[in-house]
């Protein structure tokens, strides 16, 4: 467990930093693929399968093919570069660095980081115990529809914010259909 | 993830048997092993998936073109074709452009590969036998699968060739919109069965042929070809083959690639061609079920046998080869329908390919969607009890509940192929019991209690 544990956090360190590193717009999409995969393990290690699979398809299979779809088409020159000045890296690394401390600060004084390795197998009902074997997709389901049988009778699920969610979605994609149609009767007249 | 393949597969498998080696290695080193041998185990299906593929392809292709194809290597059919190529393939100098981005071109071929053979370890190729036995399968293969079109992607970009841009610009264009229908067209059959465990969706369609979700409503069914015609898409294969089309874009993506690393993204194709085949097969074709009522029903007595048994019993293993065998012929039918259209049907243009999917399969997938989520309600009738659909189909949440109470009934019984609407849940209800393996079979169950008491 440790062995792949640190794998896995390796790559996602070494990918985030080559993605700072590297001054190509594809390579860095390249090393973000290595960062974001090896995060997916992560989540696939702490047996959280249904996050790592969204993971998965979300940012790499969707959101890094449409940057790379987007830099094919936009881009006048063959390879795309987005060079860095040396104020701008100075600037950056301060950010970084205080960011890097304040995250290093607070993670020790968080409670759950404290709690035993079993903390979520043992808070949740029994029946739910089995979602410590990687099988969270029903009670995330449950959740979703405004059911919590995790918690009891009293918990309360996530069916609005899903609600909101997904007419925020629908909203977006009206809005695309418009602006695409719009641009075409532009073009005719 | 490590735990789930040893507690869900093979821990499982052993558990309470008699097998060599079992209890001389600690839990630590039998993880190990687990994997070891899953691994190898799935390697070899993923190699020697595109091996006999590829061989299926020339001769199709031959024959379909009133010639013979491959005659000569390896005897009379040209068996060893596949292996000729290789070694040819092997030999040939890797080159990369000058003008390439020399890191992405030479990386590009591995996350291809990577990605359709990451997909095998989701894929169940018979009751129990699969890698990784997670509850959201089907959403991890589709994920897994959806990274192969970044490396064709990255292949076009980074060749520095315009032909390889334009393949890799179309690829990119058709993946992102073919993805929206394979995805709701995925859902369908999953509206009927109410999980996204691949085994346990192939498990709920024993018995007979009606109980194949292909035959489950009209909506499955119409799903079914427009699934299957997306999927073709979706591998990239005529008459979708945009990507590289060879008339107008010299090799497409894979122009600047030789010897192996050009073998590599149809190692990838083909593999992914036979995964999602399989995927359409447990989703609709009744998975590793012959769909024959008196060959299914005693398959699953010996499984049944197999499961009771405390030693290692060759009867439940010979139902599990010949589930398998089933599937693989499935998938690989599949995948030779694929191959019969390729070499049938012209090349579409990139425009008429968008329009097919945005304009067409989208909007079908969305109504079979909704008819398939409608079709269960129409069939409601008021009782006593509330509103039931038992004579004909029920819904999603009252499945669970029932399947307790027919298991409760008679767990210990031997299960018959009766009703069409209660013999899945029948059979894996008391199989589960008998294996004593309550991870995945039970759950459904728990939840369904716990939701109505929720109802109520």
């Amino acid at each position: 467990m440790s062995l792949f544990f640190t794998i896995f956090a390796l790559a996602a360190c070494l990918g985030a930093v080559a993605v700072v590193i590297s001054q190509s717009v594809v390579r860095m999409a390249f090393w973000l693929i290595v960062s974001l995969g090896s995060v997916a393990g992560l989540f696939f290690l702490a047996d959280a399968d249904f996050i790592g699979a969204a993971q998965l398809l979300i940012y790499v299979g969707g959101t890094l093919v449409l940057l790379v779809f987007g830099i094919m088409l936009t881009a006048s020159g063959p390879y795309m570069k987005i060079p860095a000045s040396p104020g701008e890296t100075v600037v950056a690394g301060l950010i970084g660095v205080m960011f890097l401390s304040m995250v290093f600060s607070t993670l020790p004084a968080s409670k759950e980081w404290k709690q035993s390795p079993n903390y979520i197998a043992e808070t949740v009902t029994p029946e739910f115990a089995d979602s410590s074997e990687g099988n969270t997709l029903r009670p995330l389901g449950f959740a979703l529809l405004g059911v919590r049988p995790d918690v009891g009778q009293d918990g309360a699920g996530y069916l609005l914010p899903f609600e909101i969610a997904s007419v925020h979605l629908l909203v977006v994609l009206i809005g695309a259909a418009y602006l695409a149609r719009a641009k075409r009767r532009q073009d005719n007249a | 993830m490590i735990n789930t393949l040893a507690a869900n597969s093979l821990s499982d498998a052993f558990d309470g048997l008699s097998v060599p080696l079992y209890g001389q290695l600690s839990s630590g080193d039998a993880l190990v092993v687990a994997a070891i041998i899953h691994a190898v185990l799935v390697f070899h299906v993923f190699a020697l998936c595109p091996f006999f593929l590829i061989w299926l392809e020339r001769k199709g292709s031959g024959r379909i073109q009133d010639r013979l194809g491959p005659t000569r290597v390896g005897g009379r059919f040209g068996w060893l074709q596949s292996l000729a190529d290789g070694i040819k393939l092997i030999q040939k100098e890797d080159l990369c452009p000058p003008v390439a981005d020399a890191m992405l071109f030479r990386s590009a071929p591995y996350i291809v590969c990577l990605a359709s053979f990451a997909a095998f370890v989701v894929l169940p190729f018979s009751h129990n036998w699969v890698a990784v036995s997670a509850d959201c399968g089907l959403f991890i293969l589709l994920s897994i699968l959806s990274l192969e079109v970044f490396g064709i992607i990255m292949a076009g970009y980074s060749s520095g060739s315009k032909w390889s841009l334009f393949g890799g610009m179309r690829e990119a264009a058709q993946m992102v919109s073919y993805e929206i229908p394979l995805a709701i067209c995925a859902l369908i059959p999953i509206v009927s069965a109410g999980s996204l465990n691949l085994g346990e969706i192939g498990d709920m369609q024993g018995g007979h042929l009606g109980n194949w979700f292909l035959f489950h409503d009209p909506f499955t069914f119409v799903a079914f070809f427009v699934f299957f015609v997306v999927l073709t898409a979706g591998c990239k294969r005529a008459p979708f083959d945009l990507a590289e089309a060879e008339s107008e874009l010299v090799g497409g993506f894979h122009t600047e690639y030789s010897g192996m690393r050009w073998s590599f993204f149809f190692m990838g194709e083909y593999a992914s061609m036979f995964a999602l085949c399989g995927v359409a097969a447990i989703l609709f074709l009744g998975g590793w079920h012959t769909g024959i009522p008196g060959v299914d029903g005693l398959l699953q007595e010996w499984r049944l046998k197999g499961a009771e048994s405390p030693e290692f019993s060759p009867l439940g293993y010979l139902a599990n080869v010949i589930g398998a065998g089933v599937f693989v012929s499935k998938a690989a039918f599949g995948v030779f329908v694929q191959i019969w259209l390729r070499w049938t049907l012209p090349r579409l243009r990139i425009d008429q390919v968008m329009i097919t999917c945005l304009k067409y399969f989208v909007p079908i997938s969305c109504f079979l969607f909704l008819g398939a989520t409608v079709w269960p309600l129409m069939w409601m009738f008021a009782t006593d009890d509330g509103l039931t659909s038992a004579p004909f189909r029920s819904p999603l949440g009252n499945r669970a509940t029932h399947a307790v109470s027919e298991g409760t009934k008679e767990s210990s019984s031997t299960p018959q192929s009766s009703a069409p609407a209660e013999a899945p849940e029948d059979n894996s209800e008391a199989e589960s019991a008998a294996t004593g393996e309550n991870t995945a079979m039970a759950e459904p169950i728990t939840v369904g209690m716990n939701f109505s008491e929720v109802r109520q």
